[in-house]
């Protein structure tokens, strides 16, 4: 019974994701790739996208930081943090990304500070949830990860 | 048989195995991606630096089967690398980006890219990329045939690796479209498998010895470009003529790939009549192997052409030793191949080849081409020794009755007479070669340029007859008991598996291998084809000892195949005659 308890939190967690837009299919995708191998790829994934965006964003926050923004490589962090961010699917930290290279087009150094917060939020806010629902996940066991897809 | 994509698989499991190199800064897309393909049966290795990307392909030049790679890396832009995949390795690169801009995907196929995927990437576009693959493998035989045939010429008169890839990867094509197919296989795959060979040092063309190469061959124009001109140009002290020629032929592959598409209707055309043939069983067989092959794209019918006289023209010299009952069987299929081809369109193929190649025959550039030949011949005549030297005599036949043809002398056998007729009838080649039939194919070509130059041709032949061919043909009658036309047919078989077998070993080595043995068929008919250029050029003698030299005549036959093959090809297409031109010179030359 609690197993199922547990089962069925994951799977509204794991739905919650999707429909507030945090996750798009890519994560799906990822879920697909899942297997007797690498029993816990997702999870993998995720900490790899963690780990290596927050270099990114670092490195954006500095770019943010110099007198005449480059815009130039403003929007080529973006472009890479995007493009990492489209690894794990996730959905809304990819769109403030492209926001955020609209105003890099336009030289709008206003619109990328702006956006740049958002974006850092959505990623903090996707960093939490997702750590929770791996913990969960985690918890119910290596043969419930299964249970748990789509 | 094996499968040249990766050694220890199996042809049947294709497209597992695929040896991909994935390249991408991101190490989240890097895990994702290697997973997915691994999903798809395929072989991979990742790198997260556009460098040693191009380092690792540079160490195992046949270790990867295709690239994909993300355009924006910081340590190299995405195209850079695909340039250099592109003239380095010639591999399909796929690439990929979030960005779907259609000005970034444009400069992604105008590098050369194959596909350009958008991520997140998606495990269903993985799953189909060996198409790439294989599209690449098919096109590759058909350049061959066709114009750029003429680069495979040349690089194997340079002995350089790329040549023997070229063929190689041909005859990997032929080899898994036969298994894909369930074509007879039957024929051993083990025979030749044990043979080895090694690969000689390439040279890494960096940017700026590449910007060089370009700047010479700008100064001097395309159109006039030869390897010694631009090394002159260049001015790089320890790069070789070889080691030019070879990256010309790369860099032309390179600028023709942009522009492949236009070709192919003729080349259907041409493929379609061939596919008639209903005549002939045995030369069909062999060459329904290559016709399979190239059926998913238009193939160069110059190509199968090449194949068909040869084929019919190898019989010949051998018929001619069995005697009595050689001279029938031979005949047909020549005629079935000749009836097939319009012949008109060959002659007049054959016509605008040679005059095209006169211009250019005076160049130096073929004849340095030459010397390096003979390197290549190294690599792959270890296997081979034993069998050329026993079948020596019959090779011999077929070049007496070249000479004869000039000299007049009665022909002993019915092809001679054929022949001989020809020559007379110089001036109208087309409706006369028709009633010959396949033997005539190479004859028209002759006779033209008998006309032109008779004289030089009859002592040209004969000095031909001594040395080279017999090599190709003594490798024919080892695989061949018999003479008749399966015969020929099943050599070509045999050369296919051969060459599976090797592939097995390393790609270049099977290439090396391979090449020969497919070349012999091709090689006879194509072999007097040039040697009659050479003697209209007047070049023969020079050509000739170094063909003596090189001992490797297995390989110049191939060259002159193609050559022969792109003639046909090249009429259709004005704006390539100059690399028409090139090739020309090249049969002239040898």
């Amino acid at each position: 019974m609690e197993k199922n308890q547990l089962h069925r939190q994951i799977a509204v967690m794991r739905q919650s994701l999707f429909d507030q837009g945090y996750l798009d299919e890519q994560f799906v995708q990822l879920e697909e790739l899942q297997d007797d191998a690498n029993p816990n790829f997702v999870e993998e994934v995720a900490t790899l996208y963690y780990r290596d965006s927050s270099r990114l964003i670092h490195n954006i926050e500095q770019a943010l930081e110099k007198s005449p923004l480059d815009f130039h490589k403003l929007d080529s962090y973006m472009h890479q943090l995007k493009g990492s961010s489209s690894s794990i699917g996730a959905k809304k930290v990819k769109a403030e990304c492209t926001q955020f290279r609209e105003y890099c087009r336009t030289a709008n150094g206003e619109g990328c500070m702006r956006t740049f917060q958002q974006l850092k939020k959505e990623y903090a806010a996707l960093k939490r949830k997702i750590e929770a629902y791996f913990q969960m996940v985690r918890q119910a066991g290596p043969t419930e990860t299964a249970c748990s897809r789509k | 048989m094996e499968n040249g994509f990766s050694s220890p698989r199996n042809n049947d499991t294709f497209p597992a195995g695929l040896r991909v190199l994935v390249v991408d800064d991101d190490p989240t897309w890097l895990k994702i991606l290697e997973k997915m393909l691994k999903k798809c049966s395929y072989e991979v290795t990742t790198c997260g630096l556009a460098r040693d990307a191009l380092s690792l392909l540079r160490e195992r030049k046949d270790g990867y089967d295709i690239v994909i790679s993300d355009v924006n890396m910081p340590d190299m832009d995405g195209f850079k690398l695909l340039e250099h995949v592109g003239l380095e390795m010639d591999l399909p690169v796929i690439m990929m980006s979030v960005d779907g801009e259609t000005s970034r995907v444009m400069k992604g196929v105008q590098h050369g890219a194959c596909d350009y995927l958008l991520k997140p990437i998606r495990m269903k576009e993985l799953r189909n990329i060996w198409q790439h693959v294989f599209r690449k493998k098919i096109h590759e035989i058909r350049d061959m045939e066709s114009h750029e045939s003429i680069d495979a010429v040349q690089m194997m008169r340079n002995g350089t690796d790329h040549s023997d890839d070229v063929q190689f990867l041909s005859m990997e094509d032929l080899t898994s479209v036969k298994k894909r197919k369930d074509i007879e296989n039957k024929h051993d795959d083990k025979d030749f498998s044990d043979t080895s060979s090694t690969k000689k040092a390439r040279v890494v063309w960096s940017v700026d010895l590449h910007q060089k190469f370009v700047k010479a061959v700008n100064q001097i124009g395309f159109d006039k470009v030869g390897p010694k001109k631009i090394l002159d140009l260049m001015n790089v002290p320890w790069l070789t003529r070889e080691n030019v020629a070879s990256h010309l032929q790369k860099y032309r592959l390179y600028l023709s790939r942009l522009q492949k598409e236009k070709e192919n209707d003729l080349k259907s055309s041409f493929v379609a009549m061939k596919h008639n043939d209903p005549k002939d069983p045995q030369g069909s067989f062999g060459l329904q192997n290559l016709m399979n092959t190239h059926q998913n794209d238009v193939v160069n019918g110059g190509y199968k052409f090449s194949v068909n006289n040869v084929l019919v023209q190898n019989v010949d010299p051998t018929n001619h030793e069995s005697e009595s009952i050689v001279s029938e069987p031979t005949t047909e299929p020549k005629r079935a191949s000749a009836s097939r081809l319009p012949d008109p369109l060959k002659t007049k193929n054959s016509q605008m080849v040679f005059n095209h190649s006169f211009a250019p025959l005076e160049s130096e550039v073929n004849l340095t081409a030459f010397g390096s030949t003979i390197p290549t011949n190294y690599s792959w005549s270890e296997v081979p020794d034993i069998q050329f030297k026993q079948e020596h005599k019959p090779l011999i036949q077929p070049e007496n009755g070249f000479s004869k043809l000039p000299v007049l002398d009665p022909p002993p056998h019915i092809h001679v007479d054929q022949l001989q007729s020809i020559p007379s009838i110089s001036s109208k080649p087309t409706t006369i070669e028709r009633g010959i039939t396949g033997p005539i194919k190479s004859k028209p070509q002759n006779i033209e340029y008998g006309s032109n130059q008779v004289n030089c041709v009859s002592s040209t032949v004969s000095t031909i007859d001594s040395f080279q061919i017999r090599p190709d043909m003594a490798n024919h009658q080892p695989l061949e008991p018999i003479y008749t036309n399966s015969s020929s047919m099943k050599t070509q078989i045999f050369n296919l598996s051969c060459l599976t077998d090797l592939e097995s070993t390393q790609r270049t080595q099977t290439l090396g291998n391979g090449s020969p043995y497919v070349s012999f068929d091709d090689e006879l008919p194509v072999l007097f084809q040039n040697d009659c250029y050479g003697m209209n050029l007047g070049l023969h003698n020079v050509e000739f000892s170094e063909y003596n030299a090189a001992g490797l005549i297995n390989e110049v036959p191939s060259h002159l195949c193609d050559s022969l093959r792109i003639g046909y090809e090249y009429p259709c297409d004005p704006t390539e005659y100059s690399v028409i031109d090139q090739g020309l010179f090249i049969h002239s030359m040898t």
